[in-house]
């Protein structure tokens, strides 16, 4: 046993943290819930060459195969740096094509998954969202329900979410695409997948909101003393690394989990998505109190993050949907 | 990154639950707590140790087998799942035990060890006093310099496990005149029989009396019961702290066994439409999840050679505040039979939740309270800046 990145896989995080960090990803932000996709698209670009979709896509469609590990790592820096943009939604859809019966979509969408060609968006009503994410930059919309994989022709208006720059939409007029009895298990693993990366991002954004939050406590004044010396502020941040850091495991654990098809493996993500989900949460709560009315402020950066934070915390898995999953029989 | 077990780690399962299937009774023993579970849970430790499972990761010359700190929690695991009685001489194993493979002697070793693991000598700590919890800078008990030892007079308090145990350790104040308070404390063992020595049994939240104040009045200690060097016993005694916060006092076993019984008194007992019961049970397994999972990752680190530091503190809130939870919802789970002793005559077949929740109350509070570990996280891991507490 072994309970610890290798690495490469740090090596791999620090790489993508320092790509992301030079990339200004707030104007990308900005510029994502404006409806101008224009530098989201390059990043998603970079991101594709860095190896970041190839691994949710294996390697006979020319990714790197569905290494959730590694995808786990990858999403915690996407959360750490809030990149907008379907990215939860995009590597699900490469893990429900891939374990459908029918060959044809798969060979259609996965290769161009991996190389970054494709942005996809995918929405799954049974599994609690009736919206697909950025569906009008998406280059297709899948449809998830019951035994049947619709793919969409049309959306509706766009609903604001609270978090600007996740562009929400109805899919409209789909027609059917695959059938049958192997949609369902492969549905329940390609929003297993989605819990997962969900609860990796949630955790990065999380860490982000803290790191921000405790420099902000150290550097600010109040009644002549830095604020982050005052009780009552570092027991709310030493609250929120605690929180972080046993959601951190159950990741792990879930990517394992899912990495050898366990029977574990929808319990383990849904562990990972409430604990991670209101990890980060409760890290914006922080970050907001700890900024006072600067953190009310949506000029600040730190917004950007701050709400994207409530948004992910009930993304594919309500906090009750999944400790109803974690006692399921 | 995996979380597979070797077949060597297997092996060692089997064989720890081979035996506690065969050793655990299947009635409780009485608290250990009182006069008469003291002596049976003693009995127990004699048992364990006949078959060198009281200290498994001790060395093989004092009655351990050597093993890993993972099999140790592998250990653990099994140990609690079988609801094994309580470890009466936890105090020694956990705290004292540490120190000494830190800081003793061989002599000391020798001398201490073998007679801990059997049973045969109970240790209880000594450090807390009345002017002195979590800030033991403050403490005042002396020991003063004679011929071939040390003449101890203060007094002691809050003593886990004082009123029936043969043995303490503590810390005491050897040069009052040191310049800072840390300095001038030196770590002394010393007998609770000894002339000059009054143990006083103070009842606990639940009347039982769980642990002594005990009062000193020149009691002599040779200097081969000095821990470190005189004057030293600050350092010496950051080590058993460390030990006492970290997973060496609290195993996952513990928390995730507790969790699997709350899981099925949920199932059992529950009304299945009650989510908000439902969300606490969850939030208790998972809890239990992620404690195990830090543990294993602690381990590996471990393993991979780096040193966990600050990081006890992490663990400290957590398992102290997640035992808590647990107790808690197990008993709003027991509806009108929650508030029942376990030995009161209509208390639930399935019991220890009642003992079970004291003891976790007292979890914020001991092995440095939980407002002290938040300061150490906030200042040591988020390098905060220091504050008037």
């Amino acid at each position: 046993m072994r309970f610890l990145l290798d690495t490469e896989q740090r090596a791999f995080a620090k790489t993508l943290d320092g790509m992301l960090g030079s990339s200004d990803t707030p104007s990308t932000i900005r510029s994502w819930a404006a409806g101008d996709p224009g530098p989201g698209r390059t990043l998603w670009s970079r991101l594709a060459e860095a190896g970041v979709f190839g691994l949710a896509v294996p390697e006979r469609h020319e990714g790197l195969g569905l290494l959730p590990v590694e995808l786990g790592v990858a999403f915690t820096e996407l959360g750490r740096h809030a990149v907008p943009g379907p990215l939860v939604e995009t590597v699900a859809a490469a893990a429900l094509l891939d374990r459908l019966g029918d060959r044809a979509p798969a060979e259609t969408w996965l290769p161009r998954i991996a190389a970054g060609a494709a942005l996809v968006s995918l929405c799954a009503p049974d599994a609690g969202s009736p919206y697909a994410l950025d569906a009008d930059t998406a280059d297709a919309v899948f449809v998830v329900e019951d035994d049947t994989v619709w793919l969409a022709a049309g959306r509706g208006p766009l609903q604001r979410s609270s978090d600007p720059a996740r562009r929400l939409f109805r899919p409209t007029g789909a027609t059917v695409l695959v059938e049958g009895p192997t949609v369902r298990a492969a549905t329940s693993y390609a929003t297993d997948v989605a819990a997962l990366t969900t609860a990796a991002q949630a955790l990065g954004l999380g860490r982000a909101l803290l790191d921000h939050t405790v420099a902000y406590a150290a550097q600010r004044t109040q009644f002549g003393v830095a604020i982050g010396s005052f009780q009552a502020v570092k027991h709310r941040l030493a609250d929120v690394l605690l929180a972080l850091e046993f959601a951190q495991p159950l990741v792990h654990s879930a990517a394992l989990a899912l990495a050898s098809d366990a029977p574990s493996a929808r319990r383990e993500c849904a562990a990972a998505k409430v604990t991670a989900g209101e990890a980060a949460y409760a890290a914006s709560r922080t970050a907001l109190q700890v900024h006072g009315a600067l953190g009310y402020t949506e000029e600040l950066e730190l917004s950007l993050w701050i709400r994207k934070a409530r948004a992910l915390r009930d993304a594919w898995g309500t906090p009750a949907a999944c400790r109803s999953l974690v006692l399921a029989p | 990154m995996d979380l597979d077990f070797s077949a060597a780690e297997n092996a060692f399962r089997a064989e720890a639950r081979a035996w506690l299937t065969a050793h655990v009774s299947t009635s409780r023993l009485p608290s250990l707590e009182t006069a008469e579970g003291f002596a049976a849970h003693r009995e127990w430790e004699r048992a364990l140790f006949a078959d060198r499972w009281s200290v498994v990761s001790w060395p093989e010359e004092y009655g351990g087998r050597g093993v890993s700190l993972l099999q140790w929690l592998i250990f653990e695991e099994e140990y609690y799942a079988a609801d094994a009685p309580g470890r009466v001489s936890q105090n020694g194993i956990n705290l004292l035990a540490p120190t000494l493979f830190e800081h003793g002697t061989p002599e000391q070793r020798a001398r201490v060890l073998p007679p801990m693991a059997s049973g045969e000598v109970i240790w209880a700590q000594a450090w807390s006093e009345p002017e002195a919890g979590s800030d033991l800078a403050r403490l005042r008990s002396t020991a003063q310099r004679t011929e071939g030892g040390w003449r101890l007079t203060g007094q002691k308090t809050w003593s886990s496990r004082a009123a029936f145990a043969d043995r303490a350790f503590g810390l005491f104040r050897s040069d009052p005149a040191a310049d800072k308070p840390h300095p001038g404390l030196t770590y002394l063992m010393f007998p609770l029989d000894a002339p000059g020595l009054t143990v006083r049994p103070l009842g606990r939240l639940d009347g039982k009396p769980a642990f002594a104040e005990l009062f000193l009045d020149d009691v002599f200690v040779p200097d081969e019961d000095v821990i470190g060097a005189p004057g030293e016993g600050w350092r010496v005694a950051m080590s058993t702290a460390g030990s006492e916060r970290g997973l060496t006092l609290r195993s996952p076993g513990r928390f995730t066994a507790a969790a699997d019984r709350l899981a099925r008194l949920w199932r059992d007992e529950a009304d299945p439409a009650d989510t908000a019961l439902r969300d606490r049970v969850a939030d208790a397994v998972i809890g239990a999840r992620a404690y195990e999972l830090f543990a294993y990752a602690s381990v590996s680190r471990i393993a991979a050679g780096e040193s966990i530091g600050a990081e006890s503190s992490l663990n400290k809130v957590f398992w102290s505040e997640l035992d808590i939870a647990l107790h808690e919802t197990a008993l709003d789970l027991l509806g009108p039979y929650g508030e029942l002793a376990d030995d009161a005559a209509d208390a639930p077949a399935h019991g220890g939740w009642a003992e079970g929740y004291t003891f976790s109350l007292a979890g914020p509070i001991y092995a440095g309270t939980n407002e002290i570990q938040r300061d150490i996280i906030a200042e040591r891991l988020l390098g905060l800046p220091k504050g008037r507490r």
